[in-house]
Parts: structure tokens; C-alpha cells; sequence
């Protein structure tokens, strides 16, 4: 390595770090990515002109390969498609690192170089690697419908997996004593890849933000990995920065689910334990049409929004702007409450809003909202269960007692758009909907937020 | 593999860590394609295994592992950055008539 490439890529880590810098707000966000691309430019670019590469045609061809299939992905993707992208780019990430790791174990075992601290390096990076990559696959199926979304479990999956889990720690292990054993390192990458599969398994799709987390910090750690193997140190720095953040987002999407990462990854297989003593089945509830929601909107000056994974299927985020552009035009303040789980992947509601126009600043965080909710005339819930029930913060025997939720029971009126009075993804019962204050508004989200907006303009 | 390799790692986790913690949840999805485009840097280390001819007898292996890594490498850094920006492009503050 010369010092050359080692100021460029110097220079290239500085605007990662400052292009990640830059996502702390909305405002400095696309400058920061600009920085970030230029430093990906010069770190490649400084690469191929560095004399080490001799043939080219493999490079060309699969530099314009990738390029289309990226550019066609990134420009056809529909946002709400996002969590599979994202799912599937951590899987091709990962990919590229096994395959880095692969090529350095056959080239450095041909020249006889192999140390125990190399061995060490690759064992990480082919191992965290080849887990992600299946692992996402696994994700990207269960997001695209292509799998059941349903947790799948048998009896024993925990002893499976953790017994798979000890033979390849076994394997790698022993590898660091004996490097020279390509049997072992094959079948220590084939095992890894089975590993990849059975611990998203049991995993449902509501912990997919967990799940999708946890993978983007294990293909940063197979990047760093790879940095440590051919001695490369803005590998390293740009997968610490991958890995760090991941790492914080599983933290987030955790304890916004109040279960600690080992739970979601082990314990997720729980069958959840409907408590039916207290279902009163023949409490009332109140229902809401039409024209008694217009009538209450009206009245209101503040209004909080709350969205869900509901509103992304509905696919009615278009029509959600559409009923709060009606409600500002008549001065009334309209908010959305988002919540760190709601969705898919870190974020996917902000998305979404952002994608049909929402300002930026109307998105308000479940801290920030929770505070002044009793001052909140109308909250609508659109497609959103488990993080608004009360039961979370009231019932010790409820399976999500302690989640953070955003308190919606606090405001004077909530209006519950669903399609049914079945529960949430927890199937835990929600005493939010018997409440004196919750009117509920039965149907498709989509289609009752329109039959609202075409009342609203009528007048 | 030398100690330096570990600092570098720490530090950079350090920096990690509190630069991550900073970005606002309003855009934690555009962060994650970010960092999977910046994870792409894997491309740097791909090229050199697709572009150097190996000890000589497993060239061949070499270049067709090294294009499929090359490949995956620039699908993620090309569509990352293209995704990111499109995204982020969507986060916009209406101008308020008042």
C-alpha cells in the first residue's frame, strides 16, 4: 500500500463520516450524501488508477452489470416496496464480502501465507457474511410475500440453531490453529449460509425492523472484516460506520417493541398468550360514520395522525395528505405521531408521508407527541394496533406491559379506522376501542379516508 | 494483520456510535440505504480480486469470483446513493401560507 492510496482513501473516509453527519437533519441530508458519493468516486477511482489491477474486462463488465441492475432498482422501486430493497442490498453487500474472503483464502493458501490473524479475519468475514446473506434473502421473502410471514417454528428450533451455531464457532476456531484446511473453511461458509436461513425463520413480520437492523450491522461487520484481511483501512472505517448503525437501530426498534435483541432472536418463537378472562366481549363500542367524523374533525383544532402498517397496505398515505390538506385549509393543526415500529424497517412511515407530500416537520416522534396529547382535539389511528394500546401501560398481565406507546387514549377523541375488530399482529386484545372517547370507523383505510376527503369537499 | 487495524476499528465504532445517534428518526430508512451504499466500499476490495491475475493457477476462480463481487459490490453503492437521494429528494418542508 502506498501513500498514495492511503490519502485517498483518507479522504474518502472523512466524507463517509460526514456524509452520515449530514442525515441528522432533513435540511443537510442530500449535501451530506453528496459528500458521501464523491467519497465512494475518488476511493474507486483512486483504486483502479493505483496500478495493482491488471486485467480489466471482469471489472468493466461487472461494473456496467451492477450498475444497470442498481440504477433499474433504485429508479422502478416503489417506496413502499422499500423494506425488501433494503433487505435485498444488505444480502448483495454481504454477498460481495463472502466472496472477497473466498478469493483471499485461495489466493493467500496458494502462496502459503496464511496466518492464524488472517485466518481470523476472513473466519469473521465469510462467516457474518454468508449469515446475511441468506438471512436477508429470508427477510426479503418474508417482506415480498414470498414466505409465509407468520413466525415458523417447530419443537427444538432453539437447540438446532444454537448447536449449528457452536459446531461452525467449532470450526472457525479451529481454522485460526489450522488454516490449511479448505474442507473445513467450505463447509464452515455452507453451514453459516444455513444459519442465515433458520434464525429468520421463527422471526414474524413485525419484528422484521429488528431483523433488518440486526442484518444491516452484520453486513458492516463482514465489510470491516474483509478491511482487516487485505489490509485495507477504509473498509474498516466504512463498515465500523455500517456496523455502528445497525447496531443502534436494532437498540431502537427493541426497546420500541420492549424485548431485548436475544427475545426477538430466540424468544420471538413465543406463541403469544392471549389473555381472554378480560375480553369482554359484550362491552360496547362506539361506531362512527362518515359524516359524525366530518362532524368531530371540524369542531377540532388540533389534530394528530397516527399512521401504521395498515395505512402502508391500504396503500393510503396519498389519501391520508389529501384529508390533512382539507383539515388545514379550514386552520385546523394537523400532525403525524410516528411510532419507532410502525412498519416494516426504521422509518418506513416517514417514507411513506414524505413520499405523498407531507411536510417534513409535521412528522413528530412518539416523544415528542406524547407529552401534549391531552391537548389533541382528534387523533385518528389509521392502521395501527398494538402501539396505541393502553394495556402497555396499564395491564401488568398484558404480554406488551412497558412497550412505549403513543398515547392516543389521552386525547379527547379518538377516531379508530379499521377493517375489522380483530387484533393486532400481537393478538392481544385492545381496551383502547371500548374507551368512552373512541369512536370506530369500520372499513378499508383507503377507501373510508376518501369517502372523508370527498364530504370534506363538498362544501 | 497489524494492531493499528484495531484502533482504526475502535475509534471509527466510537464514531460511529455518535454520529448514528444524532440522525433524526425521521430518517432512519434513507440512513439505512446510506450506509448500505457506503458499505459498498466493499467494491475497492472486490476490484482488486477480479483485476490481478492471481498466484497464477486460480486466476480463472479468481476473476469470476471477483466479477460477481464486483457486481453485488456496485449494484448496492449505484442503486444505494440513487435510492438515498431519491428518497431524501421526498423530504420536503411545505412552505407555509399564513
Amino acid at each position: 500500500m502506498n501513500y498514495y492510496m492511503e490519502f485517498v482513501y483518507v479522504i474518502s473516509s472523512i466524507l463517509f463520516i460526514m456524509g452520515l453527519k449530514g442525515l441528522s437533519h432533513p435540511e443537510s441530508a442530500r449535501r451530506g450524501m453528496h459528500y458521501a458519493e464523491i467519497g465512494m468516486l475518488l476511493a474507486v477511482i483512486g483504486t483502479l488508477v493505483s496500478g495493482k489491477i491488471i486485467t480489466w474486462e471482469w471489472i468493466i463488465a461487472g461494473i456496467i452489470i451492477g450498475s444497470a441492475i442498481g440504477s433499474a432498482m433504485a429508479i422502478f422501486m416503489p417506496m413502499t416496496a422499500m423494506p425488501q430493497r433494503i433487505a435485498l442490498s444488505h444480502a448483495f453487500g454481504a454477498l460481495a464480502a463472502v466472496l472477497v474472503g473466498i478469493n483471499e483464502y485461495i489466493e493467500k493458501g496458494h502462496l502459503g501465507e496464511l496466518s492464524s490473524g488472517l485466518m481470523g479475519a476472513l473466519g469473521f468475514e465469510v462467516l457474518f457474511g454468508a449469515l446475511t446473506v441468506t438471512g436477508s434473502l429470508m427477510a426479503f421473502g418474508k417482506l415480498n410475500e414470498m414466505i409465509k410471514g407468520a413466525p415458523i417454528t417447530y419443537k427444538g428450533q432453539n437447540i438446532v440453531n444454537i448447536s449449528l451455531f457452536l459446531i461452525t464457532v467449532g470450526m472457525f476456531v479451529y481454522l485460526v490453529f489450522f488454516p490449511y484446511e479448505p474442507v473445513v473453511f467450505y463447509s464452515m461458509i455452507a453451514l453459516s449460509f444455513v444459519i442465515g436461513i433458520f434464525i429468520v425463520l421463527p422471526i414474524g413480520g413485525a419484528d422484521m425492523p429488528v431483523v433488518i437492523s440486526l442484518m444491516n450491522s452484520y453486513a458492516g461487520l463482514a465489510i470491516a472484516a474483509t478491511g482487516f484481511a487485505i489490509d485495507n483501512k477504509v473498509l474498516i472505517i466504512a463498515g465500523s460506520l455500517d456496523g455502528s448503525s445497525g447496531f443502534i437501530l436494532s437498540i431502537i426498534m427493541s426497546k420500541a417493541m420492549n424485548r431485548s435483541f436475544a427475545n426477538v432472536l430466540f424468544g420471538a418463537v413465543g406463541t403469544p398468550q392471549v389473555d381472554h378472562t378480560n375480553l369482554a366481549e359484550a362491552r360496547p363500542i362506539t361506531r362512527f360514520g362518515i359524516e359524525d367524523t366530518k362532524f368531530v374533525l371540524e369542531q377540532a383544532e388540533r389534530v394528530v395522525i397516527v399512521p401504521g402498517y395498515g395505512m402502508a397496505v391500504a396503500q393510503a398515505q396519498h389519501t391520508v395528505r389529501e384529508l390533512s390538506d382539507e383539515l388545514e385549509k379550514r386552520g385546523i393543526k394537523v400532525e403525524f405521531a410516528i411510532h419507532p415500529v410502525a412498519g416494516r424497517m426504521p422509518g418506513h412511515m416517514n417514507v411513506l408521508l414524505a413520499e405523498a407530500n407531507v411536510s417534513y416537520d409535521q412528522l413528530l416522534e412518539m416523544e415528542a407527541i406524547n407529552p401534549t396529547m391531552d391537548t389533541v382535539d382528534v387523533c385518528i389511528v389509521i392502521g395501527a394496533n398494538d402501539v396505541v394500546n393502553p394495556a402497555a401501560r396499564t395491564e401488568k398481565s398484558s404480554p406488551i406491559y412497558g412497550m412505549p406507546i403513543i398515547n392516543v387514549d389521552k386525547a379527547k377523541t379518538v377516531i379508530v379506522m379499521k377493517r375489522s375488530m380483530a387484533t393486532g399482529f400481537a393478538g392481544i386484545e385492545n381496551p383502547l376501542f371500548y374507551e368512552p372517547n373512541t369512536k370506530m370507523l369500520f372499513g378499508d383505510a383507503k377507501k373510508v379516508l376518501q369517502e372523508l376527503v370527498t364530504e370534506f369537499k363538498k362544501v | 494483520m497489524q494492531i493499528e487495524l484495531v484502533y482504526i476499528l475502535i475509534l471509527a465504532g466510537f464514531v460511529g456510535f455518535e454520529i448514528i445517534k444524532k440522525v433524526t428518526p425521521t430518517l432512519h430508512t434513507p440512513l439505512m440505504s446510506a450506509t448500505n451504499a457506503i458499505s459498498g466500499i466493499s467494491l475497492v476490495g472486490s476490484l482488486v480480486a477480479a483485476g490481478v491475475a492471481g498466484g497464477g493457477v486460480n486466476s480463472d476462480i479468481s476473476h469470476i469470483l471477483g466479477f460477481v463481487a464486483v457486481t453485488a459490490a456496485t449494484i448496492n453503492v449505484v442503486g444505494g446513493f440513487m435510492i438515498t437521494e431519491r428518497m431524501l429528494k421526498m423530504f420536503k418542508k411545505k412552505e407555509k401560507k399564513s
